[in-house]
């Protein structure tokens, strides 16, 4: 290749590669070009060098936290101790919600025949997700009492729920989204009732399956709505309107409530409304 | 498998540290380590193996926090960011003035910026293993790296006008 003295064909520099370089984590040819590309560009260059001084002045600031000695109450073992003292068998507990877990996916429990339901206001995909927003918006922010019946009493809480709404209802699995179901509570929705189902991840990050009474409602599509950082999947089905709600992106809510509505197609028993 | 008392405390002190550059404030940044430390213990043998145990608990405190932060604004209890003052220190020199307040800047900057220049600028994350934290694909992180360093910048002109009116 004859590229001049000085200029190497190669691939231009990128964005990453300056945020590599500010980090210090360039080295070799990329190094060279970049610097080399930083000296002809010298207002690059003192924008990259004041990133550089910002990344290091905050590091500097930080450190001596990092070097504190750890409190008492941050040893692992004192807050294990805690812990059992507060809960008792922490392991048993886990232990139990797998089993109700398992017995649950092996069983298959449907809630009993129910009756109808008092008659409510019908209701749009905008007026479920918003009852699913601040239901969720409710709830989610809960350390001591985010579920009203927790998921080791699950049949109870889908039994409650079912008959509380007139409808069968299911806690949808959503274990292979890496959602552990948590419980559920029964909530007002204008003249009738709505279920939540609250789930989390293993990091803690929750989302809610939010199920509502809507008699008179028109069978729609999936309807995607955000307000601030939460975003709503909703749908009518049946009667019934329906919504997956959590922080999350847009692809990552889609399947979930994609599976969510297949879920509780299967427990109606009835034809699948067709979808379009 | 080895003892979690054994994993765990080792990262303690950078879980402190991330704690308190995010909520500013010592004990209740040791509440946010302790909560995360019990969610790790109680979902210990719910991880998955060979995950990065690390990124793992970084998630966790990012999460109790985020969820922390939207209980506070639900009640009204914290300062927008816009509002927050902007501390504004003497300095002689640009870079002293910079170095000073690099960490007040951090606080003008929305939590996902923060928790990026944080995770890659102190705790030497991957850019992939912030990534994973952050729940966003590696390159997005990077624009938004880019993005979060722009804004560090602009904050702190901003200031330096700021502190250039009061001395006037």
């Amino acid at each position: 290749m004859n590229a001049p003295p000085g200029f190497p064909a190669a691939m231009p520099i990128g964005e990453d590669e300056l945020q590599a370089y500010v980090d210090r984590r360039l080295s070799g040819e990329r190094l060279a070009l970049v610097e080399a590309h930083l000296a002809a560009h010298p207002d690059l260059g003192q924008q990259v060098a004041a990133d550089r001084r910002l990344r290091d002045a905050l590091r500097g600031q930080l450190e001596a936290k990092a070097n504190e000695p750890v409190p008492a109450r941050l040893r692992i073992a004192n807050i294990r101790a805690g812990k059992r003292a507060r809960l008792g068998g922490s392991l048993l507990r886990i232990a139990a919600v797998v089993a109700i877990f398992v017995a649950g996916a092996g069983g298959g429990w449907y809630a009993a025949t129910l009756q109808n339901p008092a008659s409510t206001r019908a209701a749009s995909t905008a007026t479920v997700a918003q009852g699913a927003t601040a239901a969720y918006r409710t709830f989610v922010v809960e350390v001591a009492h985010p579920v009203e019946v927790d998921a080791r009493q699950e049949a109870h809480l889908v039994q409650w729920l079912s008959r509380r709404l007139g409808r069968p209802l299911v806690a949808p699995d959503l274990a292979k989204f890496g959602y552990r179901l948590m419980g559920g509570r029964l909530l007002p929705a204008d003249s009738g009732q709505a279920a939540q189902f609250m789930y989390d991840d293993q990091s803690g990050k929750r989302i809610t399956v939010y199920v509502r009474q809507a008699e008179g409602g028109n069978e729609t599509a999936f309807r995607f709505r955000r307000e601030g950082d939460t975003s709503s999947f909703a749908w009518i089905d049946q009667g019934f309107g329906f919504a997956v709600t959590g922080m999350a992106a847009r692809e990552e809510l889609l399947p979930i409530a994609e599976a969510v509505y297949r879920g509780f197609e299967r427990v109606e028993e009835t034809p699948a409304p067709r979808r379009n | 498998m080895a003892n979690p008392g054994a994993l765990l405390e080792p990262l303690i002190p950078s879980l402190r540290r991330y704690a308190y550059a995010l909520v500013r404030d010592h004990d209740a940044a040791d509440d946010l380590v302790q909560d995360t430390l019990e969610r790790a213990l109680s979902r210990w043998y719910l991880r998955r193996d060979g995950g990065d145990l690390r990124a793992w608990l970084f998630t966790i405190l990012r999460n109790l926090h985020i969820n922390a932060y939207r209980r506070g604004k639900r009640q009204g209890a914290h300062v927008p960011f816009d509002m927050a003052p902007m501390p504004g220190t003497p300095a002689t020199q640009e870079a002293a003035l910079e170095t000073r307040d690099a960490l007040a800047a951090l606080d003008q900057l929305p939590e996902e910026q923060k928790s990026l220049l944080l995770l890659v600028g102190v705790e030497d994350f991957s850019y992939e293993a912030a990534a994973r934290v952050l729940g966003l694909p590696v390159g997005t992180v990077m624009s938004r790296l880019s993005r979060a360093r722009q804004r560090m910048r602009t904050v702190l002109e901003m200031g330096r006008a700021t502190l250039l009116r009061r001395v006037k």
